[in-house]
């Protein structure tokens, strides 16, 4: 058996802890390219190319069904443990948030 | 491409299996109360092997068993971290179709099939395939509208599918509630014959026995740690059992594919989510295809001994973790039951969960790499079980010509680079 809790608990800054059900995924933290000076392969790389770390990863999520504001956490993709919430200070990375 | 007839039956080389498996020998042993040999054998892990190959599954055996079975290269060894099918091989849920999208997924997919049909009598195991057909659910015209386009480019590429209506629905399966009052009403359906089930740890097992007997060795519980490159080439890789020098090695993992990846130094255009399952008590034969509705979420088949296995997508978000979650239980017996009413008093008997290396186009990785000799088969998503020998048997004309098969040319990792990707819609993952 796995270490770690079974529900995913995300600890919102403005609503408090609420069930990973009412986020959206959006995604790991990364630093978009400036568009204008970026070369394809390395505007493809920040699109495609993913850390997928097995282990803690800073990643943020859409609060939809709560505040409706991004978040950013860091979360142990093995165990699902939550170590720090805060709000995204960061601009939203490209793409919508899964619905 | 016209591909080649495997080369199992004409091969010279091909050693006697350490017992062939067959009417009579059950009849001789079972008079003489004769223990049966091992299926495969167990070799002592030697300094050095022509190829490695990491991940003992269904991919990674295939792979070992064509090249052994094909091009005669039998000093191979696959590394496997736990036991045999430990990862995705055991913890998908055993369907086989051909029915996707693209000319490039169909044509591949439906080598795999083709390989999956006689299987049984190549590798002298019986792998209990059941083409029993696949349906695959519309609740909308804009799925019925991609079920007549996948059932067009199915055909043009000889793939028997078709779209048929709700009426047709009902006469192959009786339990689905066709009434337009539901939910989500049943407008019709992909309907794809050759599409069934299959015993996967069967396959994995026959891979496994059929690659021994040509002198595979394979090492369980043998986990790499690492992957030395120089040069730009390949060297080896180091183990927990030890290191191995070698020029090749193949990335056949799921779940772990940016893992091991990584130890080479090549980056991965994957996420890897977990996909959860769950199995029912067995109850008696009614189900005689295999339904799938991507609107709902689910794939619903009836196994041989009466349980019925549900899939569903992926979670919506990345993690490594293999538990399952209350959240998925609650919608997936709402969304069967949608399906299927007179399901209600059926219980689960228990959930599980896989991973599922997701790339951007729903389509795998597979080929060479900027490292020499490294070469991968992964992001292999919510469809990589299907794909295990049509995978191996290219992956491994791969390594042995030095050339990219033209059946796995789209699939390339250099695609994402020159933004070439494939997109294939007609995977489990996509919600239509």
């Amino acid at each position: 058996m796995r270490k770690g809790p079974v529900m995913i608990l995300l600890p919102c800054p403005w609503c408090g802890p609420r069930e990973a059900t009412e986020f959206a995924h959006v995604g790991e933290v990364s630093t978009r390219p400036d568009p204008g000076s970026a070369t394809p392969a390395q505007w493809r790389g920040y699109l495609y190319l993913r850390a997928n770390p097995c282990g803690w990863t800073t990643e943020n999520w859409y609060h939809r069904m709560g505040c409706r504001r991004f978040i950013t956490v860091q979360r142990h993709t093995e165990t699902n443990e939550v170590r720090q919430a805060r709000a995204s200070q960061a601009p939203v990375p490209a793409g919508e948030p899964a619905p | 491409m016209h591909m080649s007839t495997n080369g199992h039956r004409q091969s010279p080389g091909r050693s006697a299996y350490p017992a062939r498996y067959s009417a009579a020998a059950l009849f001789r042993r079972g008079l003489a109360n004769e223990p049966w040999p091992p299926a495969w054998q167990q070799q002592p892990m030697k300094g050095s092997y022509d190829v490695v190959i990491v991940g003992g599954g269904v991919h990674g055996l295939a792979a070992a068993y064509y090249l052994a079975a094909n091009h005669g290269i039998t000093d191979v060894a696959v590394l496997e971290k736990g036991y045999l099918g430990s990862g995705g091989s055991g913890r998908n849920t055993a369907i086989l179709r051909s029915n996707y999208l693209t000319p490039e997924g169909v044509r591949f997919y439906d080598r795999s099939v083709k390989l999956y049909q006689r299987l049984a009598t190549d590798l002298d195991y019986n792998v209990m395939f059941s083409q029993r057909g696949h349906l695959t659910l519309a609740h909308s015209d804009a799925s019925l509208r991609t079920m007549r386009w996948r059932a067009e480019v199915n055909k043009v590429e000889g793939v028997d599918s078709e779209v048929i209506g709700p009426a047709e629905v009902k006469r192959l399966a009786p339990f689905l509630d066709v009434s337009p009052a539901a939910r989500y009403p049943i407008l019709g359906a992909l309907w794809h014959p050759p599409g069934g089930i299959i015993r996967h740890d069967a396959v994995v097992w026959g891979y496994a026995r059929g690659a021994s007997a040509y002198g595979v060795h394979i090492h369980q519980n043998t986990a790499v740690t690492g992957i030395d490159v120089a040069g730009g080439r390949v060297r080896g890789v180091t183990t927990s059992n030890g290191d191995i020098a070698t020029p090749v090695v193949l990335n056949a993992t799921a779940g772990w594919s940016t893992l091991i990846s990584d130890m080479a130094g090549i980056a991965m255009p994957v996420m890897t989510s977990p996909l959860q399952a769950a199995v029912t008590e067995p109850v008696k034969p009614f189900l005689s295809t295999v339904i799938v509705s991507g609107t709902l979420h689910v794939y619903i088949s009836q196994t041989d001994r009466g349980e019925l296995v549900f899939g569903a997508s992926v979670d919506p978000f990345t993690s490594y973790s293999m538990r399952g979650s209350l959240e998925f239980i609650e919608g997936l017996a709402g969304h069967v039951l949608e399906l299927m009413p007179a399901l209600t008093k059926v219980r689960l008997l228990r959930q599980w969960a896989g991973l599922c290396d997701m790339t951007p186009d729903f389509s795998p990785i597979m080929g060479p790499t900027p490292v020499e000799g490294f070469f991968v088969d992964v992001g292999w998503g919510t469809y990589g079980f299907k794909a295990g020998p049509v995978s191996g048997e290219a992956m491994a004309q791969c390594i042995a010509s030095g050339e990219t098969p033209g059946i796995i040319a789209a699939f390339g990792l250099d695609r994402f680079g020159e933004g070439a990707l494939v997109g294939e819609k007609g995977a489990a993952a996509v919600g239509h």
